[in-house]
């Protein structure tokens, strides 16, 4: 059972619960309702109905699971950090649970906070920055799945050879709505009418543009052994043996790459604090600020999620634990290794981040393709 | 790209203090730069005037939270050499040993703000955490941990708690072992070297002209330590090599600084050792003799002047402070143009900014 058969067995349910008072309503209200009751209690069963909703729900639950692992992320990072740098990090808020509840108190404060729109900003811009950049970070959640059964989508199991669950090009989807943020944030850095968020938003789409080919071209040499632009095929795929391994090359520039495309430390030149105040988010307070650090969290478990679906087997592991769980174990030890590097090394420069682009990962991303190509000629995948 | 002028200040994470860089990029390349000083002027040499020279210590320490003992030790210096006041030797050695420990404190913080402008946030906490062990040993001879008031005209306040010199000695050990790991977490990491090596040159006939002291002058290749240069207190007496580096960039104002700190273990190893018994303090008289007093030392920032011109009252008739960094301030468009907007935090925190002394 997937997870789209279980949705769409939960909402039958609760149809057939509801429909069971609505039909007895029809039968004892007066006769002027005419065929009403009828005629709504049987598009409430109808198949389309029952399996729009179905995927509403499976969305809901993907987006809820993410949120949970964001909030899980943000506690990690603190806690992890607070161990690498002597201090306990989150302690007091949610004492027995080892300080967790701290992102909610801190969201809360946000919450409260006045949302503050500067005087000389472009107001349409302003709003549209935040909007676009958590959209389509969530976006990119809905091809991505967490096991073998559980994605979102509406067909079951391979039908066909050569024909995997779920959308049939679940991976470029993915990576489309991955590489819209840059925009967003382009889009928030020019319209604060602020000198540091303008310079932010011009080194963030300076740094897509160098980084999005090569992690591109390490996709593109997975989609090469995989066969499939599905991510249910390249999981499949991996079953003897994870991508990482062949193609380690790819996978270093992989990590390499998607560590600059979430901005994380060492390439978290957008919002570099020690010189541009706090980047392309400076003008931006309350709320609008706690959605960026929260999809800017959503990025790292996203990426992580890549970097597992594609290099490192998927939810293939022992099979007594649920794929999903083994997914996302793999995930957080990707983003706590990513954590780690973040907390231990300084930021690099605007030209320096171009050069390793252009001139180190653009050519070993070449390298890799073409060990993929070998490897596939030989037969070997 | 059009060029346009950026405040990084009064109000900014880079400047480290209130003070305003104004620099015209284009692009991301700086093309001009203005450095801007003056919002923390409080008039201490004004308030000075009105305090007898006791007083004005407390006040001295205030110059600067990064060194307060190094500016009240110059006071002193310079209120001793107008009354003609001689020191006792012991108060000599153990004013040495805690201004070398004052330099490891400054240093440390110097290290920690810089890290922490590179992005490197553990060097921050690192560094910070050991500039802990000097800040408690200044407290528990002092009693204070920022501001100490401990020199005194004649001498100092009192003399070495218990065990003082066995904790002192057990601290230069860890510090010894502590510098090596800086050196594997800075120098062992390739991202520090590309941001420090080659950026924000600072050439020598700049330097000089520029009148620039301390750490960023010895870093362009000038061997110029006023401890060895012109010596004051009992450094003649001790054992060291100022440190200088030739690479003239803010890889060598950080090395400099690393081999201040091997080398004020050095001298505060010596200093102890060679403590003799007896007075550590002789009583000043309360009203200074019609004259002037001058007084120079080596800061951790670079060289502080105190000129004092007293009337025969016990209040100086006018103290002028010359400040490095106030001084040093007037290199960074020398140093700047040319470089990257990301730059500007390696090479303004490479001169170890203290806005206390420089706007006094």
């Amino acid at each position: 059972m997937n997870l789209f058969q279980f949705c769409y067995g939960l909402i039958h349910w609760l149809v057939d619960l509801i429909n069971n008072i609505w039909y007895w309503l029809g039968d004892h209200l007066p006769w002027w309702f005419g065929n009403f009751f009828t005629d709504v209690g049987d598009f409430a069963r109808s198949h389309a109905h029952i399996a729009v909703m179905a995927i509403l729900l499976e969305v809901l639950i993907i987006i809820i699971i993410a949120l949970i692992n964001v909030l899980n992320f943000i506690w990690l990072d603190r806690k992890f950090m607070g161990r690498m740098f002597d201090f306990y990090g989150p302690y007091y808020v949610g004492y027995r649970i080892g300080g967790w509840l701290q992102n909610l108190a801190d969201g809360i404060k946000l919450f409260v906070k006045e949302i503050i729109t500067p005087a000389k900003a472009d107001r349409i811009g302003f709003f549209l920055g935040p909007v676009i950049f958590v959209g389509s970070s969530f976006a990119a959640l809905v091809t991505i799945p967490l096991g073998w059964d559980f994605y979102i989508g509406t067909n079951s199991g391979p039908t066909v050879p050569g024909v995997y669950p779920g959308v049939p090009a679940s991976l470029l989807i993915a990576f489309m709505f991955f590489a819209i943020a840059p925009f967003s944030i382009l889009i928030s850095g020019w319209s604060s009418n602020n000198k540091y968020t303008l310079i932010g938003g011009m080194r963030s789409a300076a740094q897509m543009m160098s980084y999005e080919i090569p992690m591109l071209l390490c996709v593109a040499s997975v989609v090469l052994l995989a066969g499939s632009f599905s991510f249910h095929g390249v999981v499949a795929a991996q079953h003897d043996i994870w991508f990482a391994i062949p193609l380690f090359i790819g996978f270093i520039v992989f990590m390499v790459c998607l560590v600059a495309e979430v901005e994380i430390q060492p390439f978290d030149l957008p919002e570099a604090e020690a010189e541009l105040v706090e980047g392309w988010t400076t003008e931006y307070c309350g709320m609008r600020f706690g959605l960026f650090m929260m999809t800017s969290y959503l990025r790292g478990y996203i990426g992580g999620a890549l970097a597992v679906a594609l290099f490192l087997g998927g939810w293939q592991g022992p099979g007594f634990i649920p794929d999903p769980i083994w997914f996302l174990t793999k995930a957080y030890i990707v983003f706590i290794i990513v954590e780690w590097m973040r907390w231990s090394v300084p930021r690099v420069r605007v030209d320096q981040i171009l050069n390793i682009g252009w001139k180190r990962l653009l050519p070993l991303a070449m390298l890799n393709l073409l060990v993929a190509a070998t490897l596939k000629v030989w037969g070997v995948f | 790209m059009a060029e346009m002028w950026i405040n990084m200040g009064p109000q900014h994470p880079m400047t480290h203090g209130l003070w305003n860089l104004r620099i015209k990029v284009d692009g991301e390349t700086i093309v001009d730069a203005e450095p801007e000083v003056g919002y923390l002027h409080r008039g201490i040499e004004k308030i000075c005037e009105n305090r007898t020279y006791t007083q004005v210590i407390p006040i001295s320490d205030r110059l600067c939270y990064g060194s307060s003992m190094s500016w009240s030790h110059l006071y002193c210096l310079t209120v001793e050499d107008l009354m003609g006041i001689e020191v006792p030797e012991r108060a000599e050695y153990i004013r040495v040993a805690v201004l070398e420990m004052q330099r490891i404190a400054s240093h440390l913080m110097w290290l920690a703000a810089y890290a922490a402008d590179l992005g490197a946030m553990i060097g921050f906490i690192y560094t910070m955490r050991d500039r802990e062990i000097w800040i408690d040993l200044l407290q528990a001879l002092t009693g204070s941990r920022i501001t100490y008031n401990y020199p005194r005209i004649g001498g100092v306040a009192h003399d070495l708690p218990a065990n003082w010199d066995r904790d002192a000695l057990r601290a230069c050990d860890y510090m010894d072992k502590k510098l090596k790991e800086y050196e594997d977490l800075f120098d062992g990491s390739k991202v520090f070297m590309m941001r420090n090596e080659g950026v924000g040159i600072l050439k020598k006939e700049d330097a000089l002209n520029l009148g620039v002291t301390g750490p960023p002058l010895r870093a362009s290749g000038v061997k110029y330590d006023l401890r060895k240069d012109q010596p004051y207190s009992v450094y003649p007496e001790i054992d060291f090599q100022p440190c200088y580096h030739t690479d003239r960039d803010c890889y060598a104002r950080y090395k400099v600084r690393m081999d201040e700190m091997a080398m004020s273990c050095h001298i505060i190893r010596q200093a102890i050792k060679k403590m003799p018994k007896g007075k550590w303090r002789v009583v000043a008289p309360r009203n200074g003799p019609v004259g002037t007093g001058l007084g120079r030392v080596e800061d951790p920032r670079g060289e502080g002047m105190m000129y004092l011109v007293g009337d025969g009252t016990d209040r100086p008739y006018r103290l002028k402070i010359r400040s490095p960094i106030f001084v040093t301030v007037s290199a960074a468009p020398k140093m700047l143009i040319g470089y990257k907007v990301a730059d500007v935090v390696a090479i303004m925190g490479g001169l170890d900014m203290c806005i206390g002394e420089t706007d006094r």
